[in-house]
């Protein structure tokens, strides 16, 4: 399948391999990487994905899976209830995460002087980052930096998460593509919820569609030309619409 | 079946279905069939036919039930009403809930419960038509149905039964085997990890019998683990093979 790389592979897979839990991958001086395990020195899969090392790691890099929070990363979220001091927002991760008031309102706050509803509510959609999170409590937000905060407009879509450096690209090539072409500010969620701002609502399909192709066909080569040819064969033809 | 026949195998070695002793019924999987569930499979293993579902990890409701150490798997068998010749009531039976207890057991040990505390993952398992052998289809399709969601996994659980039938040990026994056969041995296996996470036995062996018995339930494993592997990955390849 793959042509002879240089690299040295003592291993039981061909990169790009597609592979399935209990997969053994590699055995002896290996180290497991992503979706991977070790058990007495043999390195199995523990997701179904595709199998590729760096040096002495073998990652798995999944086909399925679901976002776990980690400190730093950018997600949007849906706020599910508001709360004495702070809101409840479903971050599409086995953990809900929780936005203090304080954070939000940026001036000391009093539960007397200040209706939480008016500011966020339930429904409301935000993006945020995850301040603080372990696996003993859940994970708090904030919304306190530029860019951050309740989202007015645009559309939303869900992808499985490990697709989301699919979809940024080599160094951002494919997000930076797809925002050129179609004229639209997309805010990728880490979480797998991307949002997508266009001037109308024709230019958002078209970005969504691409995004929505990059999701399905992520495992597959090639993908970068189909993309760029999926984004200027439908600017055509809308092109045509609007003349007509 | 008549219940006077006194032969379940014929001169010739030949079960009442037609099969040779060491035979499998011919079994049939598929992954993902339902867009609800964060992961689903299908199997149907001779005539049963059992549809599971996987939701998860995601916070436990009942709260309470959530543990501060790791992840809960809960798991339902359930038989509809239509599965038997007899209507079988809906609400679950003692041997209905016995059953959802082993195949939860089954199943944790491929788990890696400890990296996800505080949530759960909840299997479904549906019997559309049962005909023997139900417990260890289920297990089989729970266990892609969980993979299938992304839950990290070490390995696929595969279950398959052998037993006594008139004086011979016989793999894979279907419903008039079971019911007038001498004895049954399901076995739930790890067949990358040799670990046997369910071992049953209904009736009355021999040592010597018995080890053949479970021996054979594990060949008749790891037939079904080939097909568990091909059924996950094909879900994956199709996108690849409507591209090339």
């Amino acid at each position: 399948m793959e042509k002879e790389t240089g690299d040295f592979m003592p291993t039981f897979f061909e990169k790009k391999q597609l592979v399935t839990p209990g997969e053994l991958l590699a055995e002896g001086d290996y180290l497991p990487g992503e979706n991977s395990y070790i058990e007495n020195g043999k390195i199995y899969a523990s997701r179904i994905g595709l199998v590729d090392s760096d040096n002495k790691k073998v990652n798995v890099v999944a086909l399925r899976a679901f976002y776990v929070p980690k400190m730093g990363d950018i997600i949007i979220g849906t706020v599910v209830e508001v709360g004495f001091n702070g809101w409840t927002v479903n971050i599409e991760a086995p953990y809900t995460a929780l936005l203090r008031a304080s954070d939000v309102l940026s001036r000391p706050f009093k539960p007397q002087n200040d209706e939480l509803s008016a500011v966020l509510n339930a429904g409301d959609l935000i993006v945020a980052k995850i301040a603080s999170y372990d696996r003993a409590h859940d994970p708090q937000l904030t919304v306190g930096e530029p860019g951050l905060g309740k989202i007015t407009r645009g559309q939303i879509l869900k992808v499985i998460p490990t697709k989301i450096p699919r979809i940024i690209g080599r160094k951002g090539s494919m997000i930076s593509m797809i925002k050129q072409e179609t004229n639209c500010q997309i805010i990728l969620g880490l979480n797998g919820v991307i949002l997508v701002t266009g001037k109308t609502a024709e230019e958002e399909e078209i970005a969504i569609g691409a995004i929505r192709k990059i999701e399905e066909e992520s495992h597959t080569s090639g993908l970068t030309d189909r993309i760029t040819q999926l984004l200027k064969e439908t600017k055509p033809v809308k092109v045509e619409e609007t003349q007509q | 079946m008549n219940e006077k026949t006194d032969k379940l195998i014929d001169k010739k070695g030949i079960r009442l279905d037609g099969r040779k002793a060491d035979e499998l019924r011919p079994v049939k999987l598929q992954v993902g069939i339902l867009s609800h569930a964060d992961g689903s499979a299908y199997i149907e293993h001779g005539k049963n036919k059992i549809l599971a579902a996987a939701f998860g990890p995601r916070e436990m409701h009942p709260k309470h039930l959530a543990q501060p150490d790791r992840m809960v798997l809960r798991c339902r068998y359930h038989m509809a009403p239509f599965s038997v010749p007899e209507r079988k009531s809906p609400a679950p039976s003692r041997r209905e809930i016995e059953l959802s207890k082993v195949i939860k057991e089954s199943l944790e040990p491929a788990l890696f419960l400890e990296l996800y505390p505080r949530t759960g993952v909840d299997v479904f398992v549906e019997v559309l038509q049962a005909d023997g052998g139900t417990r260890c289809a289920a297990i089989t399709a729970a266990a892609l149905a969980i993979a299938d969601s992304g839950v990290p996994m070490r390995d696929l659980v595969v279950a398959c039964a052998a037993g006594k039938v008139d004086d011979t040990v016989v793999v894979d026994l279907f419903d008039a085997e079971d019911k007038l056969g001498a004895a049954d041995v399901p076995v739930a296996y790890m067949p990358s990890l040799n670990a046997v996470t369910l071992l049953q036995m209904d009736g009355i062996l021999k040592p010597v019998e018995f080890e053949k018995a479970v021996n054979m339930a594990m060949e008749g494993c790891k037939k079904i683990y080939e097909m568990q592997k091909e059924a996950l990955k094909t879900k994956y390849m199709v996108v690849k093979e409507v591209e090339e």
